[in-house]
């Protein structure tokens, strides 16, 4: 249970990173927080010649609101974020999935970015970004670029990173008035990583009808998904809307896999039911908005 | 050698060594440091039994590899008394409520609780068992470790209260 050898390099640039990842390749792997690629190495589902530590990175870590969007650095841990009032006040979804995310000895060292780049299908914060159309800022040897939430996560523990690309910030769009948002999960023990999740945000108008809504699902298929059809049926519905059959709807277009914790089906209407419950609490909190 | 050299601070003393990168801050403790109590289980950070404070935040030490804790200031369970002999509240409530049978995972306990407690000096119920979901009881022995945290707790209060 130990990992293989490899070399540590701790630059202390984006571009030194970059450029200690275009020299080693695939040989070379970028370490964060480590919550999940540490344990990887340590069972030896996978080894690397090369280790890229980003902790010693300028810049990388912090909170800041500008434009519509709160900007949180890659490297910011999942506990700072927690525990952050802007968060909780102008992106309040992060905060709200932000307790479900291991443990908070895990989140003390676990980061955003490293959640987001590792692409755990079953994690809270990819869903998130997904939910919030979330904007990825990359690092890379041609400069920065950015990539939609959407366009981001392409399979099982993949993104469109290239080899030498650094995920670097997530910004997220602040709430709007009369909107609500909610995460919900199935999970064996709290913290664990969820048989079935949601991550949910609801707008209405001042008549608390339903004007946009987004149902991220997670741990259903290899990327985190939005529930299309069913975000479509909420929008236009009022308070009667049968929120029961939307989460069926929401879980109808997916296939979740069988394993040892639970059965395709179990997670399909596990997941209809929390994608209902969610979606009650997003609306609720919607309506009653901010004065 | 593919060998690194690394210093940090271990409960309060200077310490330096020249170690393979891939060593763990938690093999680092024990096997460099002598400093068993800090225990290994699972080594994939879902036990906790390796917890220690690392800049006072409490973290899994079998996650984090010990070159990475270059400068850091480590606390293990064996820094968190003043004075041998003289246990903390916390190490106290877990010996009077029974909160440790084999006492394997004790340790991990003991500083998660810690730093809960420092962090949240005043949780309820829902919280306590949250704080407690990221430590595994192989005896199953939550009863008295979730009573510990209770008196700990009220004892910790009753501390301030009376220092105020």
């Amino acid at each position: 249970m130990k990992a293989a050898p490899f070399r540590y390099h701790a630059p202390s640039t984006v571009a030194e990173a970059v450029d200690l990842l275009t020299e080693h390749g695939d040989e070379a792997k970028v370490l964060a927080g480590g919550q999940s690629l540490v344990p990887i190495m340590a069972l030896r589902l996978g080894r690397y010649g090369h280790l890229v530590d980003l902790n010693r990175v300028d810049g990388l870590r912090g909170v800041e609101a500008a434009n519509g969007h709160v900007r949180v650095g890659a490297m910011t841990t999942q506990s700072a974020v927690e525990h952050d009032p802007m968060i909780a006040d102008r992106v309040p979804l992060v905060a709200a999935a932000a307790p479900h995310i291991g443990h908070f000895q895990i989140r003390n060292r676990g980061t955003v970015g490293g959640s987001i780049a590792h692409a755990d299908p079953a994690a809270e914060l990819p869903a998130v970004a997904m939910a919030l159309d979330a904007v990825m800022e990359v690092g890379g040897p041609e400069g920065a670029r950015e990539v939609r939430a959407a366009d981001f996560f392409t399979s099982m523990w993949t993104t469109s990173l290239a080899d030498n690309e650094i995920l670097t910030a997530v910004r997220f769009p602040v709430r709007s008035e009369l909107q609500g948002f909610a995460v919900s999960e199935v999970a064996r023990r709290h913290g664990d990583f969820a048989l079935v999740g949601t991550a949910c945000a609801v707008s209405v108008d001042g008549g608390g009808v339903v004007t946009d809504a987004a149902i991220a699902l997670f741990g259903v298929g290899p990327t985190p998904v939005r529930a299309a059809s069913a975000e479509e049926a909420l929008v236009g519905t009022g308070p009667d809307a049968d929120l029961g059959e939307i989460g069926r709807l929401a879980l109808s277009g997916v296939d979740p896999n069988d394993d040892v914790h639970a059965s395709g089906d179990y997670r399909r209407r596990a997941g209809a039911a929390i994608v209902a419950r969610a979606l009650g609490t997003a609306r609720d909190e919607a309506r009653g908005g901010r004065s | 050698m593919n060998e690194i050299p690394v210093t940090m601070t271990v409960n309060g003393e200077d310490r330096a060594a020249t170690i393979e990168p891939r060593l763990t801050l938690a093999d680092y403790l024990r096997s460099e440091c002598g400093l068993t109590g800090t225990h290994l289980a699972c080594e994939h950070g879902a036990c906790g039994a390796c917890t220690v404070l690392v800049d006072g935040a409490a973290q899994r030490s079998c996650l984090v590899f010990a070159v990475q804790a270059q400068g850091a200031e480590i606390t293990t369970v064996e820094g968190l008394a003043e004075a041998p002999g003289e246990p903390t509240a916390v190490q106290r409530a877990f010996e009077d409520c029974y909160g440790l049978q084999c006492g394997f995972c004790t340790p991990g306990f003991v500083v998660s609780v810690t730093a809960f407690l420092r962090d949240n000096p005043e949780p309820d119920d829902r919280e306590i068992r949250e704080a407690l979901s990221g430590n595994l009881c192989r005896c199953t022995g939550y009863g008295g470790i979730y009573a510990a945290v209770r008196q700990a707790a009220a004892e910790l209060a009753e501390a301030q209260g009376g220092a105020s």
